[in-house]
């Protein structure tokens, strides 16, 4: 992965600092709350319901071990013991103290980490594929191009004051892993006509109130122009994006009030000054970054060794692991592991200090020291032998991390809600117990197949409520929490929004509704068919039947 | 008594007064008017001793102001807040597009902690906010000393320079 040049470092350290200067002033009185608040949540850190938050950047979800255990004595030294794993591939601490985070972004520095940008108005953490460089499917690694728009984005001039935050995905796979139609801006490498690399660029998709899919803005565009068009876009946005409402300022509503053509033009109108300039990423420099992403040492070795076939034979919940938990590998004899932080009873992607270091030790002897995080806030050990699977397995369960439900209804992505977030209007995680309690049969599970179930415990949309499968969102009427379901979302190549069900339920009808929504695609579907396929082709009304048939009886 | 300004990273007496209206037109030295008072008085400005500087607001279009560009001293972007990026955007098209080399003021909610920005974006001098300690935003210029991109003041991004 990518290592610091001394430069890289030099920047950090200024960085912290300069956050040091700026917590010691408004300390003093010399900075007021309003003109703290853009400059803390440029640092990541916002005031919760009990203590302040500090959202820590995992560029693009890659992690070398030393900064995993770096991550697990921050949750052991500044927070409770505990840290969680983000929708967007970052790490939050829920209870440091402000007067504390200088000293927290100096042991972040020691390990080339930082909270930079992972809040406020300006350009976050690039995120991408948790399989990026080892899946099967992708036309490249789109590392290289996450780390030099991290780089382009980094403490961007123009771009600090944006009417709205600004969140940009980067996929290079036949499968979209990283849901780059839902962003400000999806960076999708894809190979030209002429069979090079060129880039398509989407702008205007987002979730929140708003949720909208992305339009292509401009396609096979060669690399070297990533940049002047990234710089272009954001331009346009940062002159013309709306500041009168924050509810009407991201980039979306601008692409949708203007059309896509004219939004275009306009794009297009500012790029040609930028085009053909400075700007313009040198084949050198792509390569440079791309020698910073090498295949690791991997052995020479065949797929599929007798000893794991026997293995599975052997043990059904191995068996069982595999195939929910384990993902292809580019490199024979490999695969990339997912570690599941959806256990039963555990807030979606908590995770421990203890197990953070045990995370880290895993890397060292699995997978060459390396770790990701995924938007689905869970891990993943991507170089994993395949005759060494057996092994990890055993030490995985041991931890609580092989839960094999990777891609099933229990592997629930979901924001901290109400139990943590200020903004939220109702709980999320005790909704996510809830249905992963009932739905505690790992055969069940098995038989149903991949559903996404995504819950949000606010209309921000934290938990991507709008792309899961099955949808749940909390809102608040008249001072009580109550869950409005949705259907039919997906956030992958066929893109879509879900659609509401009908009325909201209450906290203890919600796990009762998901049961019954899962009775009738399995009353209704042909034999393979999932849970989505199904939906699209019956439709909302058998649902909709279902769940309100008790209430209007 | 004038007012200290920022100004090429040292604090100095602002020769400038702001003239919001006709009647309040000095007869010598050097001032700034609003865009729309400019354009009304321009012709006369000519023959007046003293400098002129114009006053923007974020949300102009450029190319609305090609035809000032020869004509006055100085451009100053009034930022009605902090928060609000389009000064940063305007600054570098009239620097790099439109090539303006005369003063460009930041003023209006200028604050310390926007000051590497605002000058790394081609803004020059700077009227920080009266309640707050000039000596201390003039130490806002030197946050950094690595930069990643291109900008007003450094054409080439990182990857160029190294």
């Amino acid at each position: 992965m990518y290592a610091y040049t001394e430069y890289d470092q030099q920047l950090l350290t200024e960085r912290v600092a300069q956050y040091r200067n700026q917590t010691q002033r408004y300390l003093d009185g010399k900075l007021n709350d309003e003109e703290f608040l853009a400059l803390r949540l440029q640092n990541g850190l916002y005031i919760q319901r009990h203590a302040p938050m500090l959202r820590v950047a995992i560029p693009y979800g890659m992690l070398n071990s030393a900064q995993v255990r770096v991550l697990g004595e921050i949750a052991r030294d500044y927070d409770k013991g505990y840290a969680h794993i983000s929708t967007r591939q970052n790490i939050q601490y829920n209870w440091p103290d402000l007067e504390l985070v200088p000293e927290i972004l100096e042991r972040l520095a020691s390990v080339q980490m930082h909270a930079i940008q992972t809040s406020g108005n300006c350009i976050r953490n690039v995120t991408t594929d948790q399989f990026a460089g080892v899946a099967p499917d992708e036309v490249a690694d789109p590392r290289p191009y996450c780390e030099i728009i991290r780089q382009w984005s980094t403490f961007h001039p123009e771009f600090a004051y944006l009417p709205r935050k600004f969140k940009i995905a980067v996929n290079a796979a036949e499968s979209d892993r990283a849901a780059i139609r839902f962003h400000d801006i999806g960076v999708e490498l894809v190979r030209d006509p002429q069979g090079e690399i060129a880039l398509d660029i989407w702008a205007g998709g987002g979730l929140g109130r708003t949720p909208v899919v992305a339009e292509k803005v401009v396609a096979n565009l060669p690399p070297r122009y990533l940049l002047s068009y990234l710089e272009a876009i954001l331009r346009v946005y940062n002159r013309y994006g709306r500041r009168d409402n924050k509810y009407k300022a991201r980039i979306k509503i601008l692409v949708k009030a203007l059309g896509v053509e004219a939004f275009r033009e306009k794009v297009e109108a500012e790029w040609q000054h930028m085009k053909d300039t400075e700007m313009d990423l040198p084949r050198s420099e792509v390569e440079r970054m791309q020698a910073q992403f090498p295949a690791p040492d991997y052995a020479e070795l065949a797929d599929i060794p007798p000893a794991l076939q026997q293995a599975r034979q052997e043990h059904p919940g191995f068996d069982a692991w595999l195939k929910r938990n384990c993902h292809a590998h580019k490199q024979a004899g490999y695969q990339a592991v997912t570690l599941s932080l959806k256990a039963t009873a555990v807030a979606p992607g908590d995770i421990t200090s203890d197990e953070l270091f045990a995370v880290a030790d895993l890397a060292d002897r699995y997978s060459f020291g390396e770790v990701r995080s995924t938007h689905n806030q869970n891990l993943v050990l991507a170089d994993v032998r395949q005759d060494q699977l057996f092994e990890l397995w055993t030490e995985l369960k041991s931890l609580g991390f092989a839960t094999a439900n990777i891609g099933c209804l229990t592997d629930v992505i979901c924001c901290p809600g109400g139990d943590f977030c200020s903004l939220a209007n109702a709980k999320s995680i005790p909704i996510a117990e809830q249905i992963q309690r009932r739905f505690d049969d790992l055969d069940y599970l098995y038989d149903l197949g991949d559903i996404d179930l995504n819950i949000s415990g606010c209309m921000n949309a934290c938990g991507h409520h709008h792309i899961g499968n099955i949808g749940i969102l909390g809102v608040d009427k008249k001072g009580q929490e109550f869950y409005q379901i949705s259907l039919g979302g997906h956030s992958g190549r066929d893109a879509r929004i879900g659609k509401i069900v009908g009325p909201s339920f209450n906290e203890e009808e919600v796990a009762d509704v998901i049961t019954q929504i899962i009775d009738v695609y399995v009353e209704n579907r042909i034999e393979g068919e999932s849970f989505l396929a199904t939906y699209d082709r019956i439709g909302m009304a058998p649902f909709k039947e279902r769940v309100y048939a008790s209430k209007n009886h | 008594m004038p007012r200290k300004i920022i100004k090429d990273r040292a604090i100095v007496d602002d020769s400038f007064t702001v003239v919001n209206s006709v009647d309040e037109f000095p007869r010598s030295g050097d001032v700034i008017l609003d865009i729309a008072l400019w354009q009304e008085l321009a012709p006369r400005l000519q023959h007046r001793p003293g400098k002129v500087g114009v006053k923007v607001p974020v949300d102009v279009e450029p190319e609305d102001l090609v035809d000032l560009l020869g004509q006055v001293d100085v451009i100053a972007i009034e930022f009605p807040v902090f928060r609000d990026g389009r000064g940063y955007s305007l600054a570098r098209i009239l620097r790099e597009r439109l090539g303006y080399e005369g003063e460009l003021r930041a003023c209006g909610d200028v604050l310390r902690d926007q000051m590497f920005y605002l000058q790394r974006c081609g803004f020059n001098s700077f009227v920080t906010r009266e309640d707050r300690c000039i000596e201390d935003a003039l130490n806002g210029l030197h946050d950094f000393s690595v930069t990643y991109q291109a900008d007003a003041l450094e054409k080439r991004p990182i990857y160029l320079r190294r």
